[in-house]
């Protein structure tokens, strides 16, 4: 089914997407003209295919459940925020704290992904086909995050915990993230990943893994003044 | 919040719908900010006359009009709205000082010899209307939907900031040490109308820019003095330039086509512009001076 955001109401097209018609059989969605508005395929809560057509923005797919959502175009902040699980996939680039604070599922970002990327992720895999701005992984507490280009600045800045795995070049690494020894169930779980998210011209071996150093975990009377 | 829009067009077959391009950019950025809204159009005239664009507020348009012209004997006088545009061939210098000393309710938006800027209270809607945005054309253009954080919701209070001849500033954050830069540039011969944090970086960057400094090298000294959060968008006479500061909380998102570059807080402001779903669509890095033009 097609839904011209030009002629419906957004926050109707939400309420149908969230409250699909079960005796319906119809679980496949095309939404077009899109046109950067704020929180498009936010809450859903159902398995189900929706394809956007053009760029969006804020906040879109946010707090996904069970849906596969693409966008075929780029993303404003907070793309798949609070995300619990399904999968989401943009074709273009995201704007800044992609993935933030989500829980589960899989996000895919085509292009580039800005600063923040996986702020404080507590369970979902990031795949980056492209590179990441400053503070990506910042405060992240559990899940993967997969950067098949560059690292901004400060990668990973006062992490729990979360697998990092970046192919090219880190700027800087932040507080108590340090790089990690890739071993053979890590280099598994990447190509894993790599192969969910249709890449095949980067092998797993040239990755390397970033993580927490645990210094942060309690408080050490060493570090006051 | 706020919200930034500012387009540079390439192609000349545009310039005649440089207004309507920029009205429906500010009408889709009024959820960001709702209080004011203004707009500075760069449209380059022959002649040696510099155009002055100001805001009479409440007073009598012909009132102003006859006294104005005892003062300037060939000016040229329009009036849009409650603001009006003086066409006239005398020094900048005497004209800004004749406006100073005798009329004191007016403020004086900006002048030079391309820009015309008007900004009021309102939202966006309101005030792309009551100017006519839509009928203006020229070569580029910036505006701003304000949401008030630092000062008063006023005329004074909302942006662009004109920073000087053909030079104005539009801001979108918070500038944390303005107080302090404001004491030193008054100090250095710069005068402020108002309490506002964005006037303080427009007599920054004037004052750099009197200094034979380019807009770049201006942009690469306010990282180091400026402190707070801000995108800024500031126009000269043949261009535009755009900086985020390091920490890059504050939006922003450029197109470029092969007809024009479009900047804006966020993408929807942009959604209406011909071929921007095939545009190159990119944020501008944190820390980093874009500029295009001159």
């Amino acid at each position: 089914m097609e839904l011209d955001l030009k002629k419906l109401n957004l926050r109707n097209v939400n309420d149908k997407l969230q409250n699909l018609d079960r005796k319906k059989n119809e679980r496949d969605f095309t939404i077009i003209n899109p046109e950067g508005n704020h929180a498009i395929c936010a809450g859903l809560n159902n398995e189900m295919n929706v394809t956007i057509k053009g760029h969006v923005g804020y906040y879109c797919a946010g707090m996904n459940q069970k849906a596969n959502i693409t966008i075929e175009g780029n993303v404003g902040t907070g793309v798949a925020e609070n995300m619990m699980s399904g999968k989401v996939h943009v074709k273009g680039n995201a704007s800044q704290s992609a993935g933030a604070t989500a829980h589960g599922g899989l996000l895919i970002i085509d292009g580039d992904a800005s600063s923040r990327c996986g702020i404080s992720m507590k369970g979902v895999d990031i795949v980056v086909k492209g590179s990441v701005g400053h503070m990506s992984g910042f405060m992240s507490q559990s899940g993967n995050l997969i950067v098949c280009g560059d690292a901004g600045e400060a990668l990973g800045d006062s992490l729990y915990e979360t697998n990092i795995y970046i192919r090219g070049k880190v700027k800087s690494l932040g507080a108590d993230c340090i790089e990690k020894k890739m071993d053979k169930k890590h280099l598994n779980k990447l190509k894993k990943f790599l192969k969910d998210a249709e890449i095949k011209n980067f092998k797993a071996e040239s990755f390397k893994r970033y993580g927490s150093a645990r210094k942060l975990y309690n408080f050490k009377i060493d570090n006051s003044y | 919040m706020c919200g930034i829009v500012g387009i540079y067009l390439k192609n000349e077959k545009l310039n005649n719908s440089l207004g309507s391009l920029l009205a429906e950019m500010l009408i889709n950025m009024g959820s960001r900010g709702p209080d004011s809204a203004g707009f500075a159009i760069y449209n380059d005239e022959k002649g040696e006359k510099l155009k002055y664009s100001i805001c009479i507020n409440n007073l009598d348009y012909e009132n102003f009009k006859k006294e104005l012209s005892e003062y300037l004997d060939d000016a040229d006088i329009r009036k849009n709205s409650d603001h009006v545009i003086l066409r006239t061939k005398k020094k900048a210098n005497d004209v800004l000082k004749i406006l100073k000393d005798h009329f004191k309710n007016t403020s004086l938006v900006g002048y030079g010899k391309s820009i015309e800027i008007f900004k009021q209270v309102g939202s966006p809607n309101d005030v792309v209307k009551k100017f006519n945005l839509n009928n203006y054309s020229g070569t580029h253009a910036i505006g701003h939907t304000r949401m008030a954080t630092e000062s008063a919701i006023t005329t004074d209070g909302s942006h662009p900031y004109s920073t000087g001849e053909d030079e104005c500033l539009v801001h979108n954050g918070s500038l944390s040490n303005h107080n302090n830069l404001r004491r030193k540039l008054k100090k250095k011969g710069i005068n402020f109308d108002s309490e506002n944090d964005t006037e303080v970086a427009a007599g920054y960057i004037s004052n750099h820019l009197a200094n034979k400094k380019n807009l770049k090298e201006t942009l690469n000294d306010g990282l180091r003095d400026l402190d707070g959060f801000y995108t800024f968008i500031t126009g000269t006479r043949n261009g535009f330039a755009v900086l985020r500061d390091e920490i890059a909380c504050k939006p922003a998102v450029i197109a470029e086509t092969n007809d024009y570059v479009a900047i804006a807080s966020e993408f929807q402001a942009m959604a209406h512009l011909p071929g921007v779903n095939d545009a190159k669509i990119f944020e501008p890095e944190p820390g980093v001076v874009y500029s295009w033009g001159s």
